[in-house]
């Protein structure tokens, strides 16, 4: 089984074999499935639509019907080792909540984000003074599910007001593997399509 | 068992237990004597270990699956038991028993009180879902089961599976509770009430002496069913089925079933009271009303001995008599106490029967649960 998405490899290679992670925003189980069969996770998601549930349970795979924003407040602390946002703090109501919760159930957490830093959005915006529509941000503004849009540099800055350590950084472009990078340097706040961040609640000198 | 099984491997009959082993019941007492008829489907394995309990709602019955003997129907349970379905008599041995207190075959009102050679009636002890679910245990043991597979239920018999898992746990690997609640809210148990209060009120019900003389509330308690049915539907599947469609032409000006959904109620009144018995009907609609799985403690405190259960949990958008809420109550205390939890809420208009109902989505994701949970069980 290989992971056809490049941030999905990179998640793979972060999250320890046998650990206990919970993935908020689930959908339809591809990343959940391949942590249980690759790395021996034992692992469960939250899921917002009841297609996305039905089709993790029917691949076998533990999965709550949930929302970010409100369901997470009820695990307890540290109840698992890594939990992973994938492609979806930018769509939740309440990020800087969300992210907290996130570091209070879990040791770590994985968050994946676009990144509106980009500099094909600048671009976009600079030139057309819309919103900007790109591969990673495919709908027009008033469709868009993403309603927390932020740049790597915005998102560093949350970490930081948070005291969260960023342990380990890595960004997308043009559909190639995933590239270590420094978080906070502005070239690759330009760069990157989308950033993973790998989270730890000490505070961690960065890369 | 007196009807003739479907296949050679659809068995079961009723259990006796000796008086010296009484059912101890939440109300102080004990049942002595006590009978549970039960029916099982497929063979249990060598090791046994495939045995699923599966646990009714109300005013069903042990005929979960093959022939119900008195009305000549297929099981309750058609869509999800069978060759091939989530509950596979070729794989699972399942097990289905009528709940002590009621009327098909189990210890119950209607069953003669050995003291006095007559009908129970009101003399039968108040029983609670645990007292049920006590002597479910007591059933699984004599049938040389130390650990259920799976405890599975919809309704009450949802209620019965949080039991298992938080008296039990040790003696079960999964459970599915299907369109249910950690506890009767205001509104369940007023429903029930106004069901009671019918059944109290026909003049054949006498004190619930009525079968020395011979008698059946019979009236009253097609009123609790129809009242009571209402509240299995949904506004939404009542005007579809029948919107203000009439039996005949033209209105009857008085009293008669003008409206289709006047007809059907009725219906469903009258042949509920051909298989059901009143005060069975009173025992558990009180047993349910009772039901309060926290007790004084927190929900997530109770479940934190049932952490190493395997949970999936079901619910309906259009079910008002259990709605979603309290599934997930029932998850987040779940996930409190660290249990391993799915849960969904199936998109159906078709209210809380929804889950008698060949609803795909269930199907689909009871079997994805049950496999997953098997692959587990079977390599521990």
């Amino acid at each position: 089984m290989s992971a056809s998405r490049p941030d999905f490899e990179e998640i793979l290679r972060l999250v320890r074999p046998g650990s206990r992670v919970l993935d908020v925003g689930c959908g339809e189980g591809e990343l959940l499935e391949l942590l249980v069969r690759r790395n021996g996770v034992d692992g469960r998601g939250v899921e917002i639509s009841p297609e996305g549930v039905s089709a993790c349970l029917a691949r076998g795979l533990a999965v709550m019907q949930g929302d970010a924003d409100r369901d997470l407040d009820y695990f307890p602390a540290g109840a698992f080792d890594y939990v992973i946002l994938s492609q979806t703090l930018q769509a939740v109501l309440r990020p800087r909540h969300v992210l907290g919760e996130l570091m209070r159930i879990g040791e770590r957490a994985i968050v994946s984000l676009p990144n509106f830093g980009h500099w094909g959005v600048r671009l976009d915006l600079l030139l057309h003074g819309r919103m900007p529509v790109t591969a990673s941000l495919p709908q027009p503004w008033w469709a868009t599910a993403n309603i927390h849009l932020c740049t790597m540099a915005d998102f560093t800055g949350l970490c930081d007001d948070l005291a969260l350590g960023v342990d380990a950084c890595a960004i997308f472009a043009g559909g190639r593997p995933a590239r270590p990078a420094n978080p906070k340097h502005p070239l690759e706040n330009l760069r990157a399509e989308a950033a993973l961040f790998l989270l730890s609640r000490r505070p961690a000198s960065n890369p | 068992m007196s009807e003739r099984a479907d296949t050679a491997e659809d068995n079961g009959g009723v259990i006796a237990f000796p008086p010296e082993r009484p059912l101890h019941l939440d109300s102080g007492g004990a049942l002595a004597g006590l009978e549970i008829a039960y029916r099982t489907f497929g063979t249990l394995n060598a090791d046994r270990s495939n045995a699923i309990l599966v646990c009714h709602a109300l005013t069903l019955d042990q005929h979960v699956s093959g022939r119900h003997p008195l009305t000549g129907k297929p099981g309750w349970w058609g869509p999800m038991v069978g060759p091939g379905l989530p509950l596979d008599p070729d794989r699972h041995f399942i097990i289905c028993s009528n709940v002590v207190g009621g009327c098909m075959g189990s210890t119950g009102p209607s069953s003669i009180n050995p003291a006095t050679g007559e009908p129970w009636g009101l003399a039968f002890p108040v029983i609670t879902v645990p007292d049920m679910v006590r002597a479910q245990a007591m059933l699984v043991e004599a049938l040389g089961i130390d650990r259920l597979f799976a405890v599975v239920g919809g309704s009450m018999g949802g209620m019965q599976v949080l039991q298992w898992a938080v008296e039990y746990p040790e003696r079960i690997f999964a459970a599915v509770c299907i369109a249910a609640a950690a506890r009767h809210s205001a509104q369940n148990i007023a429903f029930h009430e106004v069901g009671r209060q019918a059944i109290m009120a026909d003049p054949d019900w006498r004190g619930g002496a009525y079968a020395k003389e011979g008698l059946r509330p019979g009236k009253g308690l097609a009123v609790a069913r129809m009242a009571a049915h209402i509240t299995y539907l949904s506004e939404a599947a009542l005007q579809r089925k029948f919107g203000r469609e009439l039996q005949r032409d033209g209105l009857s000006w008085g009293f008669d079933a003008d409206f289709q959904v006047e007809s059907y109620l009725r219906h469903q009144g009258a042949t509920f009271v051909d298989r059901f018995d009143a005060n069975s009907y009173l025992y558990i609609t009180r047993a349910m009303d009772y039901f309060d799985l926290a007790g004084g403690e927190t929900l997530a405190g109770a479940f934190a001995r049932a952490k190493d259960v395997r949970f999936c949990v079901f619910s309906f958008t259009s079910d008002w008599l259990y709605p979603t809420i309290e599934s997930q109550t029932i998850v987040r205390a779940l996930n409190a106490a660290g249990a391993r939890t799915s849960f969904v809420e199936i998109d159906s208009d078709k209210g809380h029967d929804a889950f008698l109902l060949d609803e795909p989505v269930l199907r689909a994701a009871l079997g994805g649960f049950l496999e997953s949970a098997a692959l587990v069980w079977d390599a521990r």
